[in-house]
């Protein structure tokens, strides 16, 4: 692809954006202010309000019923808030909603496209929804296709596709109309490990070649923690914590460290109070573990103290906090045990089949 | 990849054939689906236009009544008059086989409402929800879909009939088929709007699978598709007048076979042409209402 091009979109884009923006929010993609939504006496999404910066990958983590999908189907004008409201690329979801579906691109976490149609007219399909040009279409859904190496497959039936090709086709579904901010639903529920890999390297290729804002919401806690610039954490309809995944992990305490050593290990303590100002606890004679923010520069200074005065360390161990732990200090469960509602376990039992298929 | 500025098309119809299409392909690339379909008017024709052959009450076997010898010139004769006095044309097969076009477009009419069903299960109308398609032309785009669908089976209809011998009026021509089909489109497409619409919330294919079955029958017999409207009970008479049915059939034997209607044309169009727009109308605002939860 010829960079120049390239450079166009995001002028493109950036060009979009300064025309519709006050000066405070140009930063933002999203801006979300008291979001709720009620159905009845139970307030799935309660009182909301986050920023999503431009060109980030902004994570949204949460069990099944926290308000996540609620939250993405009011941002994609699915769902109409019942009170706040919030701006996509400069429109407000509740005023301007055929401005916000004009701007934005969806890949639902179901797979939507038609299987009785091969995958080139499903995308043309949904060019069409848009309302855009057939010859504009065509020449980017060829692209498209290249992009997400479907090109092969393009004139097959959906129906024989297997799980991976079906979520690629759907992101090229997703960006037909050159969307400045893309919503991804669960993007590798159910795929293999390779899969999944290959489905970020698309997503962060379009942040970083396209200029793209992503909001993603994931199961896997690790996917969100390696790929995710922020991250939100949702549950019972609340935003719990918001931050970098490094922050997050850091809020636990930081990093356990586990020194083994071959002489005084008051003097090793000592030497930790002093360095860091942090108290060592035993774990036997030889041996006390300790919590630091961030280990990697921390424990080199220590190691070098510690020599100097003539302490070896015979073994030493980091291990760094994981966002299953983040997830589970904030919502008080784990991710893998919880209830689903029976349409939602049928659709997502639908989903996994077809992955895998 | 090129970003360019494009001219999107805004206006109220965008995606609308992008719909309809969508349906159709799904139907004439399913070659299983399209045979049957196909099929499915000839062996109703076949089996049900031709066994009841009520007209051969009176030729079939010469009747012979003991004490009176009546000539059979004379039962011919009387039996001719009695159809003709009945059903408008002598010939109850070309009675049938007209109302057999409004039945077939009534059965593909009301399966528009299952598409909707399983899009919503799979989640493609979620998926076409988020993009700027008008929400009405989601709804009439599928209603146009199951209208071109009918058609198409009626004129199979149609042509079989012809090869069977169906007798057309003496003196028809092009118009009165421009007009036939103009009461079957006016007709379908209000049907498909009214069951779209019962399905637009519902995420059960079982149950509107029940709803069809419950008034596909009811709605035929309480129609003149196989009976003329005269010799039906005065109770079943007002349903059978508010039947859309009953005027796309009273147009068609009016056109084709020269039958004696019960309304006038012009009424029976205006009836079909209100039918349709008001059905159309609500499930127009219906979608919506209620697509966007």
């Amino acid at each position: 692809m010829p960079k120049g091009s390239i450079s166009s979109w995001v002028s493109k884009v950036t060009e979009e954006v300064q025309e519709k923006k006050g000066e405070s929010e140009r930063d933002y993609a999203i801006v979300a202010e008291n979001l709720t939504k009620a159905f009845g006496s139970f307030v799935a999404v309660d009182h909301i309000s986050f920023k999503v910066r431009r060109n980030e990958i902004f994570g949204f983590l949460g069990p099944n019923g926290a308000g996540k999908s609620t939250t993405i189907n009011m941002l994609t004008t699915l769902l109409k808030p019942t009170e706040g409201t919030a701006k996509v690329n400069g429109f407000d979801i509740v005023k301007e909603p055929a401005k916000v579906r004009q701007s934005i691109g969806v890949v639902p976490q179901e797979y939507t496209a038609d299987e009785d149609l091969t995958g080139w007219e499903n995308v043309l399909m949904v060019g069409d929804l848009y309302g855009l040009p057939r010859s504009f279409t065509k020449q980017r859904a060829k692209e498209l296709l290249e992009m997400v190496e479907l090109t092969a497959a393009a004139n097959k039936k959906v129906e024989n596709y297997s799980g991976g090709m079906r979520r690629r086709l759907e992101i090229a579904m997703g960006l037909i109309n050159q969307p400045s901010v893309l919503f991804l639903d669960e993007p590798t529920l159910g795929l293999d490990v390779q899969t999944r890999a290959a489905i970020w390297s698309y997503i962060n290729k379009l942040r970083e070649e396209y200029g793209m804002t992503i909001m993603v919401t994931t199961h896997y806690l690790e996917e969100a923690d390696a790929y995710c610039d922020r991250i939100a954490i949702i549950d019972h309809g609340k935003i719990l914590k918001i931050g970098t995944p490094r922050e997050l992990k850091e809020g636990l305490g930081g990093d356990v460290v586990t020194l083994t050593v071959s002489g005084s290990v008051d003097v090793a303590k000592k030497a930790i109070a002093e360095l860091l100002a942090i108290e060592a606890d035993d774990v036997d004679p030889t041996t006390i573990r300790f919590k630091v923010a961030d280990a990697s520069t921390a424990v080199p200074k220590l190691l070098e103290v510690l020599s100097g005065r003539g302490i070896k360390i015979s073994r030493l161990s980091i291990t760094e906090p994981t966002m299953d732990e983040v997830y589970m200090e904030y919502t008080g469960r784990s991710l893998r045990d919880e209830e689903v509602s029976s349409e939602e376990a049928f659709k997502q039992r639908a989903t996994i089949r077809r992955a895998r298929s | 990849m090129m970003a360019q500025r494009v001219k999107v098309d805004n206006g109220p119809l965008h995606g609308l054939w992008a719909i309809t299409n969508r349906e159709l392909k799904k139907w004439y690339k399913n070659y299983v689906l399209l045979a049957m379909s196909l099929v499915q008017p000839i062996l109703w024709l076949g089996l049900f236009g031709k066994s009841m052959n009520l007209g051969s009450l009176f030729t079939a076997n010469a009747l012979n009544i003991p004490g009176l010898n009546i000539p059979k010139s004379v039962i011919d004769a009387f039996g001719a008059a009695v159809m003709k006095s009945t059903f408008g044309t002598s010939s109850y097969f070309s009675f049938l086989a007209v109302g057999m076009l409004a039945f077939i477009v009534l059965f593909t009419s009301m399966q528009s409402g299952m598409s909707i069903v399983w899009d919503r299960r799979l989640g493609f109308l979620s998926k076409i929800m988020t993009t700027s398609v008008p929400r009405g032309n989601i709804i009439v785009g599928k209603a146009l879909s199951s209208v071109l669908k009918s058609l198409a089976q009626a004129t199979i209809v149609l042509i079989i009939a012809t090869l069977l011998g169906l007798q057309y009026r003496s003196g028809v021509n092009v118009l009165d088929f421009v007009g036939m089909y103009v009461a079957l489109f006016l007709m379908s497409l209000g049907l498909s709007s009214i069951f779209l619409m019962l399905a637009l919330r519902s995420t059960s294919w079982e149950s509107q699978m029940a709803i069809m079955n419950l008034l596909n029958m009811p709605l035929l017999f309480a129609s003149n598709a196989f009976y003329p409207v005269s010799l039906m009970p005065g109770w079943l008479k007002p349903v059978v007048e508010v039947n859309p049915i009953s005027y796309a059939n009273d147009i068609d034997r009016q056109l084709l076979l020269g039958s004696t209607g019960m309304n006038s044309l012009a009424f029976d169009f205006a009836f079909l042409a209100g039918f349709a727009v008001v059905f159309t109308a609500i499930s127009m605002y219906m979608s919506w209402k209620y697509l966007t939860k």
